[in-house]
């Protein structure tokens, strides 16, 4: 574990909004049938929480469930307790066919905090930034990378995209959030 | 002399002076000036050169539509050539320079060009430069580039920022006049969420230069308590110095800021280039004004009325002290009017109308302007300036009547409302006859995605020319956006302006009338482009009828403007020469941009480091340290190979390869694809996926499978490893991965859905690291922790276990032929297990490896590779790879498409070893030729070689290559010619160059 690095060391941008490579973070890819009572009953006891409508957030206490697809969800935990989460989640699953990986290692993490932040990410994603509203994720691109985003607070956002990008998301989101680059009243 | 007066200009602040450089010299202008009224409050009226015949040009309006005063701004890393100078504002040190000239403005030899001119007529390129073949090359072009082209191309990267910035609205207003603001309060209003936009810093546009009066009072007060209401709601952007630059499908629009250009000592990005989505457009971009074709109409001191009117009333700039103003509506009476009040001179108004004006030109002549009616310019007189008129009869062909003495010309030919955005997306117009202009026709939108309107001209942009009818109608084409959008605006009172009493505007597309061919040489139609009245005359008489045509044959509106001054001029003259209606004749495609906007604003944010995304692997600071050579393979950079101090590439590759096949090499494999298929229908699925049978792979194995598309031919290989009875983990190419995963997906939801089958790209979740050579197994056994024996781990198997304290799966495969271990490792921990593996191997003095020592390293194999033994038209079969296509199977992906006839033909190209008989390399894609000729007279192909390489082991050059007929021409040799004469001859062998007994991997 002690071996384990994210891609950029934590690397940091202090411009009108603050960029930052988050910690490892643990992440699980869910597949499963939403309708499905065996899958709906595991996401809650294992994750602590419902299956979260569509586009949106869910919360439990150690994890956060995002909605990916009709039948993909990405958990959100803490680094060391993905492998367990999993083993958990794939045994009590049984039969039912569903998927259940770890993919903490495959992306990178970054976080946006400031009062503009919204204005930082309306630079690289053709998303409705005046309209988003806490609780949703948005699974969209960056520029020319895929990636998804959401808010944990007004004034903070996370945003993953997969780890060999992650240089690249920095310096996008760095360049956008340069002091004197301030949209303003839109 | 065109210079400053002493008070008026609402734009500028006289306590504020700039400094600018104009062709090296140090001018004087106000803050608020434009470029073009700094050079003209400087009797700067000479601007350019033109582009054809390098006449002398000046300014001619001022705004977008300007088609002469294009200007090389700024220096070094930011220099822009073509800016117009109407609408650049000044700032201080402001650098411009004039274009198309040489040697300098005021004496160009190009000029000679004009005396030319009857030998230089419309399509003369066309004509001239067809013969002979050769001269074109050799000396046309040379000569055309030369001296034609207007401003030069920058030499430096450019300096500045740009960005883009997505936002979405219910309704956005382009253009920040009277109509734009009201209807933008009317949309308000009902509550929708608005941007405004207008091109220039200022709101306002033509009311309030004209002094419209509206509810009483000036349109200015009306303007201010209209932008501060506007402001002061939260449903409301404004815009100012950003423009409508393109209208798109889908309520896509593009908004164009110009964020510091104004000044350059502003931090953030010169241009923001707004990606809009928007339920709703309207189109409040007014009219613009068009030239009369009369003789001379293009010498500097010939304006547009507005363009008069507009430099004294906003930068308080005199275009001369005697100004003539020719007409056929009562519009430019304004200017007369105006330039009257300002205590200039106003010597005469030719109005081409035999009735004359309304309310204006009474108000004219009471100011005791004398006024013609029925007269026109017969010609300009004055070479560098104006200098004089001639006065002739609008109904005759010329005859001088008398000359004055003039330094300026103001014309009006009428007005064209600005339709570009509402055309972009198909917005169709009438000819209104009783205007004489193009304007929207509302029962022909543009139309969204919903078949609905959506975008909706207003004001003078729909073609109402009066103060009154503007605001009218401002408020009702906005009310019918508002129920457009299913919303309801509350009852507000629209704002009112007295009626104008106006005399009808008489269409006149050449002054005079009978103007004979001489006038007519001398008559502009398009500036820019330096194309006549003769010039479409003669377009027509060569059979061109179509406008479109006509266009391209003339040049006519192809300049940077666009036509905008010169297309309804230019398809009225052609309508007349073709004696067929106006609306017959039709209008050319507007197209956007509206005006030209900047390349890198379309470019944004992407450059330098963020050009392009490059993907990085755990490892890959190693491989920067490591003084790694990089080539892209998809957007990954891997290393090529890892030259040494002093070696070359091939020298590297060379030790590469032999210390790999010696002891020890390591190859960063973290780019490969890895997909999880899983689920009770997985075997199903895979057997479909690939050509062999993978279902009855036994958990814990491996096989190299082959996938092909739909038409049969190879799209991708890669090995198979079961990991558990419903799952498999599929390896990719590396430029496969997304695209493999997305194959399947597609197959699962289009055709399969009812499969139980999942799928998940973990493609960067491991690090992969090959272990090669024969002390593979030494290395990873002292990192110890798994049983990685041959009794334990056969090849072609696989196990989860730990090396040295790392997760880790290890396979045994080989791409090489050497004792091979491929050991995945969560990514996070990859550069660290990188840097164990080379300490572990020090001691076997381990050497890292590129993509170039991979690649001879199977070519020596006879191991194909994706994309050099395919290429999109290649199936397994060519490539004898028949024993990876299952017979037992009664489908999979392509299996039908490799049944039909030409696929199945004992003549398509079959991959065979080839062997140089002097040792030498084949050169890569040569060709091998066969005996007689084609069709064509070209030498019969007979094969071609994939892949060629030098191969260190052997010491030779060896190569694949699919020849006809190949694997039954063991032994036979076959010529390669090489580029530079010569050829080589080639040995048709097996394949494999390397232990076909395959006993080094199996160790």
């Amino acid at each position: 574990m002690s071996n384990a690095v994210t891609a950029l060391n934590g690397a940091k941008s202090t411009g009108y909004v603050t960029v930052k490579e988050a910690p490892l973070t643990g992440m699980i890819t869910l597949r499963g049938t939403f309708a499905s009572k065996g899958f709906a009953k595991m996401v809650k006891s294992v994750f602590g929480t419902d299956i979260p409508e569509q586009r949106k957030v869910s919360k439990g206490p150690e994890a956060t469930v995002l909605w990916m697809s009709p039948d993909e969800l990405m958990v959100v935990c803490d680094y060391a307790a993905a492998q367990d989460l999993v083993a958990k989640a794939t045994a009590q699953l049984g039969d039912e066919h569903a998927l259940v990986v770890n993919v903490s290692d495959a992306r990178a993490v970054f976080t946006l905090s400031g009062a503009q932040l919204r204005e930082v990410i309306a630079k690289e994603a053709p998303v409705d930034m005046s309209q988003f509203e806490m609780g949703e994720v948005r699974r969209t691109r960056f520029a020319q990378i895929a990636a998804a985003f959401w808010l944990e607070a007004e004034d903070h956002a996370r945003i993953i995209c997969f780890r060999s990008f992650a240089e690249y998301m920095f310096n996008l989101l760095k360049n956008a959030s340069q002091p004197g680059y301030e949209v303003g009243g839109w | 002399m065109s210079t400053r007066i002493q008070t008026g200009g609402r734009l500028i602040d006289r306590t504020k002076s700039v400094t600018f450089k104009f062709n090296g010299r140090k001018l004087q202008g106000y803050a608020g000036d434009t470029l073009a009224s700094a050079l003209l409050a400087n009797d700067q009226m000479l601007v350019g050169r033109s582009f054809k015949y390098h006449r002398p040009r000046g300014v001619v309006a001022s705004g977008a539509e300007e088609p002469n005063a294009l200007v090389n701004m700024g220096e070094g890393a930011f220099f822009e050539p073509n800016q117009r100078a109407t609408t650049t504002e000044v700032f201080d040190g402001l650098t411009a320079t004039s274009q198309n000239h040489w040697p300098t403005l005021e004496f160009d030899v190009g000029a000679i060009n004009t005396y030319l001119s009857r030998f230089l007529p419309a399509g003369f390129y066309y004509k001239m430069f067809m013969y002979p073949r050769a001269f074109w090359k050799h000396v046309y072009e040379p000569f055309i580039r030369q001296s034609a082209g207007l401003g030069k191309a920058p030499k430096q990267k450019d300096g500045s920022d740009y960005e883009h910035f997505y936002a979405f609205y219910d309704v956005v207003v382009i253009g920040g006049g009277i109509a734009g603001l009201q209807a933008a309060k009317t949309a308000a209003a009902a509550g929708a969420k608005v941007l405004v936009m207008e091109q220039t810093a200022d709101w306002g546009g033509r009311a309030v230069v004209d002094g419209a009066e509206i509810d009483g009072a000036s349109a200015d007060a009306f303007v201010a308590a209209t932008v501060a209401e506007l402001q002061a709601m939260d449903n409301v952007t404004l815009k100012t110095r950003m423009m409508g630059a393109g209208v798109y499908d889908h309520g896509y629009l593009l908004g164009y800021e110009r964020v510091s250009d104004h000044d350059p000592s502003l931090a953030g990005p010169r241009h923001r280039l707004w990606r809009i989505r928007t339920a709703q457009i309207i189109s409040a971009t007014g009219a613009i004004e068009r030239p009369l074709s009369f003789a001379g109409n293009d010498i500097p001191g010939v304006l547009l009325a507005s363009a008069v009117r507009d430099y004294l009333v906003n930068w308080g700039v005199s275009i001369g002290e005697r100004t003539i103003v020719v007409t056929n509506n009562d519009d430019a009476y304004r200017t007369a009017i105006a330039l009257k009040q300002a205590g200039l001179s106003v010597p005469m108004i030719l109005d081409a109308r035999k009735s004359g004006g309304g309310a204006l030109a009474q108000q004219a002549r009471d100011m005791g302007i004398r006024v013609e009616n029925g007269k026109a310019i017969a010609k300009v007189h004055g070479g560098k300036r104006v200098t004089a008129v001639s006065i002739c009869d609008q109904a005759g062909e010329g005859v001088v009547l008398d000359t004055i003495g003039c330094d300026a010309v103001a014309m009006s030919g009428g007005w064209s409302p600005v339709v570009h955005l509402y055309s972009h997306c198909g917005g169709k117009l009438n000819w209104d006859a009783e205007q004489v202009m193009f304007r929207p026709d509302l029962t022909r939108m543009p139309t969204n995605q919903n078949g609905q309107g959506f975008v909706m001209p207003a004001g003078t942009a729909n073609g109402e020319m009066s103060t009154a009818a503007t605001l009218a109608d401002a408020t009702a084409r906005a009310l019918d956006v508002v129920a457009a959008l299913g919303k309801s605006a509350p009852t507000l009172t629209a704002p009112t302006a007295a009626s104008e009493d106006a005399a009808a505007i008489e269409p006149v597309w050449m002054m005079p009338q009978g103007a004979n061919i001489k006038l007519r040489m001398k008559s502009w139609l398009d500036y820019q482009n330096d194309v006549k009245v003769s010039d479409v005359q003669l377009a027509a008489r060569e059979g061109y009828e179509s406008v479109e045509h006509t266009k391209r044959y003339t040049t006519l509106g192809m300049a940077t403007d666009q036509g905008k001054l010169s297309n309804i001029n230019g398809l009225a003259t052609l309508s007349g020469a073709l004696n067929a209606d106006i609306p017959q004749v039709g209008t050319t495609t507007f197209r956007p941009p509206y005006t030209p906007i900047s390349l890198a604003s379309i470019a944004g944010s992407a450059r330098d480091e963020v050009f392009q995304p490059i993907r990085k692997t755990p490892m890959q600071d190693w491989h920067m340290a490591n003084g790694a050579d990089f080539e892209p393979v998809g957007h990954w950079r891997r290393p090529y190979c890892f030259p040494r101090a002093g070696e070359t590439k091939a020298q590297a590759v060379e030790r590469e390869i032999l210390q790999t096949r010696k002891s020890l090499g390591l190859l960063d494999a973290s780019t490969l694809g890895k997909i999880i298929v899983k689920g009770p229908d997985a075997g199903k699925f895979m057997d479909m996926l690939y050509t062999n049978m993978m279902s009855t792979l036994k958990v814990g194995k491996c096989r190299y499978g082959l996938m092909c598309s739909e038409n049969g031919f190879l799209s991708d290989d890669g090995v198979v490893a079961r990991i558990d009875e419903n799952t498999f983990l599929c390896h990719t190419t590396t430029g496969g991965a997304d695209r493999i995963h997305a194959h399947m997906e597609e197959w699962l939801q289009t055709e399969w859905w009812d499969w139980k089958v999942y799928t998940a790209n973990v493609t960067e979740q491991f690090a992969q690291v090959a272990v090669v050579g024969p002390n593979a197994r030494k290395v990873l056994e002292k990192l110890g922790g798994m049983d990685v024996s041959k009794e334990a781990l056969g090849f072609m198997e696989w196990a989860d276990g730990t090396l040295g304290g790392f997760d880790a799966r290890v396979y045994r495969i080989s791409f090489s032929g050497e004792l091979s271990y491929e050991i995945a490792v969560p990514a996070s921990q990859g550069r660290v297990f990188w840097d164990a593996l080379l300490a572990a191997g020090a001691e076997f003095n381990v050497m890292p490896y590129g993509t170039e020592a991979l690649h001879v390293m199977r070519a020596e194999k006879g191991f194909i590779m994706i994309g050099d033994e395919t290429d999109g038209t290649i199936i397994p079969q060519d490539l004898g790879l028949n024993w990876a296509i299952s017979k037992k199977k009664e489908d999979y992906i392509g299996k039908r498409a490799q049944e039909r006839t030409f696929m199945v033909d004992s003549k398509r190209w079959k991959l065979v070893g080839l062997e140089t008989t002097d040792g030498s390399v084949i050169p890569d894609g040569a060709y091998a030729v066969g005996e007689g000729v084609n069709a064509n007279g070209q030498r019969n192909m007979i094969g071609r070689v994939t892949s060629t390489y030098y191969s260190p082991t052997l010491g030779r050059g060896i190569a694949m290559g699919l020849v006809l007929d190949g694997p039954d021409r063991m032994g036979e040799t076959i010529e390669f010619p090489k580029v530079d004469g010569g050829s080589i001859t080639a040995k048709i062998v097996d394949q494999v160059f390397y232990d076909k007994e395959g006993t080094k991997q199996d160790v």
